[in-house]
């Protein structure tokens, strides 16, 4: 498995947000706020979100969990702690 | 052989929004051997870049219109020379154009209710804005003009280059093929001022001229209030058995295959329109005859505001997953660009839903010429009756908009039914698994 750190993890989370949302300042995201509020993003982008996290990080987020990625700091904590990260 | 038995391909009309576009470029060479359904230009719109189609099997014989230039709906791009006559014309001229780039493989049947030289506009939007007269004669193909002028960009950076005055071709661009972005513009001086007009030469100095894609949505949506007699429905649907099938599923499936709920009520309004086909229609200003094909279009909001409705093609037939794969294609095109012209003509009733932003129900204004369209509510669990005994489900809100030039109450309850039916339907791990016959 491929050691992540939590940097690369939030530069994984920040890089797949901006392909849903490529107009957004994602420099002055709130890390706690809902990006679901922040960004406009639905529940397809949010089913996006997660396959594109399963493709590029090989972490299956199940739809029970969907909602502990709709955050920067939520999805890092979560990634994590699926991944092991340092 | 002559050139008036020539095929013209005009500029489509995609929508009552929509009086031009701009050939971005050509997906095929002159020269090339073409079938019916085959993407062969890219048009910009105000609702991003679409792939346009040709609607007639043959040989692309010759461009009108280059890449860069902006012209009126109905303009003829080029011209196609129908198969028939390709047996007996001479070989074709050697393509002068550049190579044909690959395009990829289109993600629907093409249209077969169309008629070979009308564009998908003529059945989409009569009555509600005139369309220019086709050509009928060939005009002299004009030398080619340079594109220098163009600059690909997406939607909502031309918006936003508009509003402040920023030239997009000084912009570098950072998206596919060097479009501009909404976030190239960021750090884009704005062009100098030009000087603020008088008070006296300004009517109302509050008032923002609206984009073109918000003024003609009203325009289409006040023309449809108007003329068209709404009537509506509701239902309130339990869900709850389709919804533990779908986590049910979902659990076992990749993300990549997993199901949306807004994909269940698509493939249930489908599988209903075959019960009452009354609503599978397009009005054509006298009746609405129902449509052989049931194609179910989409309403989807666009980043930056607009929202589109294009159509997966025979919806019905679609078992779940191959309905779900369609589904999630297309609300991607219809977000970053890549709709097919047949997408945007060819819907035959549209499901719109306001779930997402929180929208328990809602009563929509149908999509002219269509004759109907659902309205679907956000899932909440609510106090409700079970054998005789009060429990939380999750319930949803469907509305049905629908002529009442073309149907009656009790007809269109019969539909909604349906619908609720088919949500409800015990065998529906079954039903929705298996494509329909």
């Amino acid at each position: 498995m491929t050691a992540y750190s939590r940097d690369d993890l939030r530069a994984a989370y920040l890089a797949e947000l901006a392909r849903i949302a490529p107009e957004a300042d994602l420099s002055s995201l709130d890390p706690a706020a809902d990006v679901r509020e922040e960004l406009d993003i639905d529940s397809m982008d949010v089913l996006h979100l997660v396959t594109a996290l399963h493709a590029r990080l090989g972490v299956d987020v199940p739809e029970r969990d969907y909602v502990r990625v709709t955050t920067l700091d939520g999805a890092v904590a979560y990634l994590a702690t699926r991944l092991g990260a340092t | 052989m002559s050139d008036a038995e020539l095929v013209p391909m005009p500029m489509p009309s995609l929508g009552a929004d929509m009086e031009s576009g701009t050939l971005v470029k050509w997906l095929r060479a002159p020269g090339d051997r073409v079938e019916r359904g085959d993407p062969i230009a890219e048009v910009e719109t105000d609702k991003g870049i679409l792939v346009i189609e040709v609607f007639t099997s043959g040989t692309f014989e010759r461009v009108v219109v280059s890449p860069g230039e902006k012209v009126a709906v109905g303009t003829v791009l080029a011209y196609v020379r129908p198969r028939a006559e390709v047996d007996h014309a001479p070989a074709a001229p050697p393509a002068s154009a550049p190579a044909p780039v690959p395009v990829p493989a289109p993600v629907s049947t093409p249209p077969t209710t169309l008629t070979p030289v009308t564009p998908p506009s003529a059945t989409l939007t009569p009555g509600l804005r005139p369309t220019p007269a086709l050509a009928t004669a060939l005009p002299p193909a004009p030398a080619p003009r340079a594109s220098a002028t163009f600059v690909r960009a997406s939607g909502l950076a031309r918006r936003l280059a508009g509003e402040k005055g920023i030239d997009l071709r000084a912009v570098r661009g950072s998206g596919p093929e060097g479009a501009v972005l909404a976030t190239d513009l960021a750090n884009v001086a704005r062009a100098p001022e030009p000087p603020a007009p008088s008070e006296a030469a300004t009517p109302d100095a509050r008032t923002k001229p609206q984009s073109t894609m918000r003024r003609v949505i009203g325009a289409a949506m006040a023309r449809s209030k108007r003329e068209v007699p709404h009537f509506y429905l509701g239902h309130s649907v339990d869900v709850g058995a389709a919804l533990a099938w779908l986590a049910a599923e979902n659990e076992k499936l990749p993300p990549a295959s997993r199901y949306a709920p807004a994909v269940l009520f698509v493939w249930a309004v489908a599988r209903a329109l075959r019960k009452v086909p009354e609503l599978n229609a397009r009005w054509d200003g006298d009746a609405a005859p129902p449509l052989p094909d049931v194609h179910v279009g989409c309403a989807v909001a666009l980043r930056g505001g607009g929202l589109v409705a294009p159509a997966i093609h025979h919806t019905d037939r679609k078992a779940l997953p191959e309905l779900m794969a369609a589904f999630r294609d297309l609300v991607e095109r219809a977000k970053r660009g890549g709709l097919r012209t047949s997408e945007m003509a060819d819907g035959t009733l549209t499901v719109t839903s306001l779930g997402d932003r929180g929208v328990e129900w809602l009563l929509p204004i149908i999509f002219a010429p269509q004759v109907a369209i659902v309205g679907v509510g956000r899932i909440t669990e609510r106090p409700w009756v079970r054998d005789g005994t009060v429990v939380a489900r999750p319930i949803v809100e469907l509305t049905l908009a629908a002529d009442h030039r073309v149907i009656d109450g009790h007809r269109a309850a019969s539909f909604l039914g349906t619908v609720g039916e088919l949500l409800q339907d015990p065998a529906l791990s079954l039903v929705a698994s298996k494509e329909a016959p």
